[in-house]
């Protein structure tokens, strides 16, 4: 089949701003988003720059906004989006060139709420920390982030506020908080407590629509809000 | 930047207010829907806009019920209102300059209006009622 790709573009070196540009390639509905943008790459131009590592929906490299909702380009199927498509950067950060944008500000609110485990107790003997069943159930779902930035860059309050620290941040913070073998949810609760850690969230639910991954985005958040309550009340 | 590296957990900056002020708005988010409706019912569909005149407020802050109604409904109103405005503008004002006088202006428009509202359900006197006829 035939299929149009309508895709924001802009190169710093030439653009003073970024402009639509339409492709038409051949694809079959059951490619994905990412073979037409790598068809027009390979066959059409090769000045398109996009994100994408794995192709295959575990490294969250190649999100970005289609038809308007952010996705990942490696997972939408050209049947499931139609026969002509919008295809633009995430919003909320700094195009660097076409559908790439500039992440730092991204990880710096990742590395803010510590991503790793905090124990200072000696691991046991020979053996990894123990865990039951029920305790790994609590925070399973947001071990499944892949940090795409779907979810923060649909967020409206990270359009407006570059302080916010985000949803992606906040699961991650939540799947430390809620770990029975982590020691530092006292750490990275106070730094949560914050005007720009989860009070700024306004419960959109932009966050969980957006996530290819299928995580409660704004249900963890709300966690994390009613442990801070219950620990202050 | 937001980060500060690798360091130790910094202190909650302002985090117990915010904390509870969304707790507050929550509750006053709650409160507000019955109150506002109960509000609602009474002036404008048991009462109709036609009937509520001087007389009708004197009566009505005749009762220390209504008195304490109104003043809750006026402070649940105007700083769940306030509460919503403040976090806008922290989102959408960016210069500091004008965060200065967004805020001053939101601060003083709530004390001003608090103050006014109270000073009306507080001060009113009912017997004025006849003084006013009595003029006209």
């Amino acid at each position: 089949m035939q299929v149009n790709l309508k895709i924001l573009r802009y190169n710093p070196e030439i653009d003073s701003k970024a402009h639509f540009e339409t492709y038409t390639v051949e694809a079959e509905p059951t490619d994905r988003v990412l073979d037409a943008l790598n068809e027009v790459k390979w066959t059409r131009d090769g000045t398109l720059t996009y994100r994408r590592s794995c192709a295959h929906g575990v490294c969250g490299s190649d999100a970005m906004r289609i038809n308007g909702r952010n996705a990942l380009a490696c997972k939408l199927l050209i049947q499931d989006v139609g026969d002509s498509m919008t295809i633009e950067p995430l919003m909320g950060f700094r195009v660097i060139k076409d559908l790439v944008i500039d992440m730092d500000q991204f990880w710096e609110n990742y590395k803010k709420i510590k991503p790793f485990l905090i124990n200072d107790d000696q691991a046991p003997a020979g053996r990894e920390r123990l865990q039951s069943q029920e305790e790994r159930e609590v925070f399973d779902d947001t071990t499944k982030c892949i940090m795409c930035a779907a979810c923060t860059t649909a967020c409206p309050i990270t359009w407006t506020n570059d302080k916010w620290v985000g949803p992606a941040a906040i699961v991650a913070a939540h799947r430390f908080i809620y770990d029975s073998r982590d020691q530092g949810q006292d750490e990275r609760l106070n730094i949560l407590n914050d005007r720009s850690g989860v009070w700024r969230c306004r419960t959109v639910f932009n966050c969980t629509d957006a996530c290819p991954r299928d995580i409660k985005v704004t249900r963890a958040i709300e966690q994390v809000k009613r442990t801070m309550l219950y620990d202050n009340m | 930047m937001l980060s500060r590296g690798g360091g130790r957990a910094r202190p909650a900056r302002g985090g117990g207010f915010e904390l509870y002020s969304w707790y507050f708005f929550r509750i006053s988010g709650l409160v507000l829907i019955f109150m506002a409706i109960f509000h609602v019912v009474v002036m404008h569909v048991v009462n109709t806009v036609d009937e509520i005149d001087f007389a009708f407020v004197a009566d009505r802050w005749n009762s220390p019920f209504w008195r304490v109604y109104d003043m809750l409904l006026l402070f649940f109103a105007m700083l769940h209102g306030v509460n919503g405005a403040r976090v806008s503008i922290d989102d959408y004002v960016h210069r500091a300059g004008w965060r200065i006088v967004a805020y001053s202006a939101l601060w003083l428009i709530t004390v001003l209006f608090l103050v006014i509202g109270a000073m009306a359900i507080v001060t009113f006197d009912p017997n004025a009622f006849d003084t006013v006829t009595a003029g006209s």
